[in-house]
């Protein structure tokens, strides 16, 4: 019965943006603009009329180009951004993995950063002792453990990410590009644990560029271009079609 | 009813998320001084020995003649002033600040002015050490009174969080209100009597100076902690009333505004 309902579902959403030619910030230029006339948006969407259903389960990816509006349909998903009409419907907890190092302060150790972070995830502190070995285990960086973040390399801070974001068994895991980050051998790593997850029943987003990967691990697809869904469905068919537009 | 229920439980859910915020805090402002913590108690422990000389010794005649026991009524002053500028000051960027977190992940955004005025409020604590040190060195009396000083405190921690919720979501929108915030909690500095005796100054000065909500916050803590008196009832209306009242307008502008947050930062 459960498995017929969607775990997300994104409902004619559309996200806009206003680009203001010249950028308000200060209350006199505000006022000169104002007072001008000239206080004139340009308005951009982001996402026009997006539809989605992902059931639970589900391992999905989403593929477009650079600017197609993809991290902002998962920015929409995991409720950093109201969407400006329709509505987002999201069932379950979202670990999300939106940009690398998110909630990490780079001032403050890898250690620190493991609390505050686990707690931007609303973790409770004594969930995260219990985990915290695993963690450093997984991500391969007991000798760096009380070195301040900024020392780290990118590959380094995606570890710890990766790492916080999927100790629990969260029902939605969003990740965007971060297995672009570290060497392949953490990327089978991460595909791995991924992988994992999946079949304790986690529902897994998946954003890449790498057309082998998705093709690899996503049952299914949505194809987003300017901000409208173009084509969504079976990933070897979604797949197929992409690749042959952009040959 | 039920969304007020979810609001808490929503609330509950980050409070280890506060508790992390405040020390992280805690962490980045003593790192790498060598006396630390110490700097929150010897910092308005120095300060007040400046105005002591400055008020005391260089210009006695400013200050009104017959305040008894000055050091703690210049301390209390000042304590519960720079309480309040530094939570307001800290929560009016905290959004702002906290943009790179706020564009990825979601987290309640109040949750960042009320970081930093909990933050600005533990600081105010270990400062009371000061406080409490030189009322030992000064001998001066303990009155009953004294638990009393924890209303203004209260009352004074919920206005700040109400002003600082204004603020933060007006420096989203608009950045000068910063500078402009600074300038005015020094015009605002000299109106709280924090280092003159309001009864010395001309009818229409004492009359200005009741319009300051701080001045009540901190006449009501002095009344308290110095005079032995308890407070009058006009005390604890206009500090809880402005305090309610401040709380109530920044949960307003803040929860009207706060969708919009993240396309200006």
């Amino acid at each position: 019965m459960e498995n017929n309902q969607p775990i997300i579902s994104v409902d004619h959403v559309s996200m806009r943006f206003n680009l203001s030619k010249e950028k308000h910030e200060s209350l006199k230029e505000y006022f000169l603009a104002l007072a001008k006339g000239r206080l004139q948006f340009d308005e951009f969407y982001a996402l026009r009329d997006v539809s989605l259903k992902v059931m639970p389960g589900d391992f999905y990816g989403l593929i477009g180009l650079n600017g197609s509006g993809k991290s902002t349909l998962l920015k929409v998903i995991s409720g950093v951004y109201k969407p400006s009409s329709g509505t987002c419907r999201v069932g379950g907890t979202i670990a999300p993995l939106i940009e690398l190092g998110a909630g990490f302060d780079m001032d403050l150790t890898a250690r620190e950063n493991i609390y505050l972070n686990g707690t931007v995830l609303g973790f409770t502190p004594k969930y995260i002792d219990s985990k915290f070995e695993e963690i450093v285990e997984f991500s391969e960086l007991r000798d760096f453990l009380d070195v301040p973040l900024k020392n780290y390399s990118s590959g380094m801070v995606a570890r710890i990410a990766f790492a916080i974001a999927t100790i629990t068994k969260p029902d939605i895991l969003i990740a965007d590009e971060i297995l672009s980050v570290g060497d392949f051998l953490f990327q089978q790593k991460c595909e791995a644990r991924m992988q994992r997850l999946m079949s304790g029943g986690t529902t897994v987003l998946l954003v890449s560029h790498s057309i082998e990967q998705i093709e690899r691990m996503c049952n299914k697809v949505a194809w987003i271009e300017k901000g409208r869904v173009k084509m969504d469905g079976p990933a070897a068919e979604v797949c197929a079609a992409y690749k042959q537009t952009t040959k | 009813m039920a969304t007020l229920k979810c609001y808490f439980n929503g609330f509950w859910r980050y409070r280890y998320l506060l508790y992390n915020l405040i020390s992280r805090d805690f962490k980045l402002k003593y790192r790498r001084s060598v006396l630390g913590v110490a700097w929150s108690v010897l910092n308005p422990l120095l300060m007040m020995l400046v105005m002591w000389a400055v008020f005391g010794g260089l210009f006695p005649d400013l200050r009104g003649g017959d305040i008894v026991n000055y050091p703690i009524f210049l301390l209390c002053g000042q304590l519960l002033f720079n309480f309040f500028r530094e939570s307001t000051t800290l929560a009016m960027s905290s959004v702002l600040y906290n943009a790179p977190l706020l564009r990825k992940v979601y987290i309640p955004k109040y949750i960042f002015p009320l970081e930093k005025t909990c933050f600005g409020f533990v600081n105010c604590c270990f400062s009371f050490i000061a406080l409490v040190l030189v009322m030992l060195f000064t001998l001066s009396p303990v009155h009953l009174t004294l638990p009393l000083a924890i209303y203004p405190l209260l009352t004074l921690f919920v206005f700040s969080l109400g002003v600082g919720l204004v603020l933060a979501t007006m420096t989203v929108f608009f950045r000068d209100v910063m500078h402009m915030w600074e300038v005015f909690t020094t015009a605002l500095m000299y109106f709280s009597a924090i280092f003159y005796d309001p009864e010395m100054m001309s009818g229409w000065v004492q009359q200005f100076i009741k319009f300051n909500p701080i001045y009540w916050y901190i006449t009501g803590f002095r009344r308290a902690v110095i005079n032995g008196e308890g407070l009058s009832l006009s005390m604890i209306l206009v500090c809880g009333g402005c305090a309610v009242a401040a709380l109530a307008f920044g949960l307003f502008v803040f929860k009207k505004n706060q969708d919009k947050f993240v396309l200006y930062l």
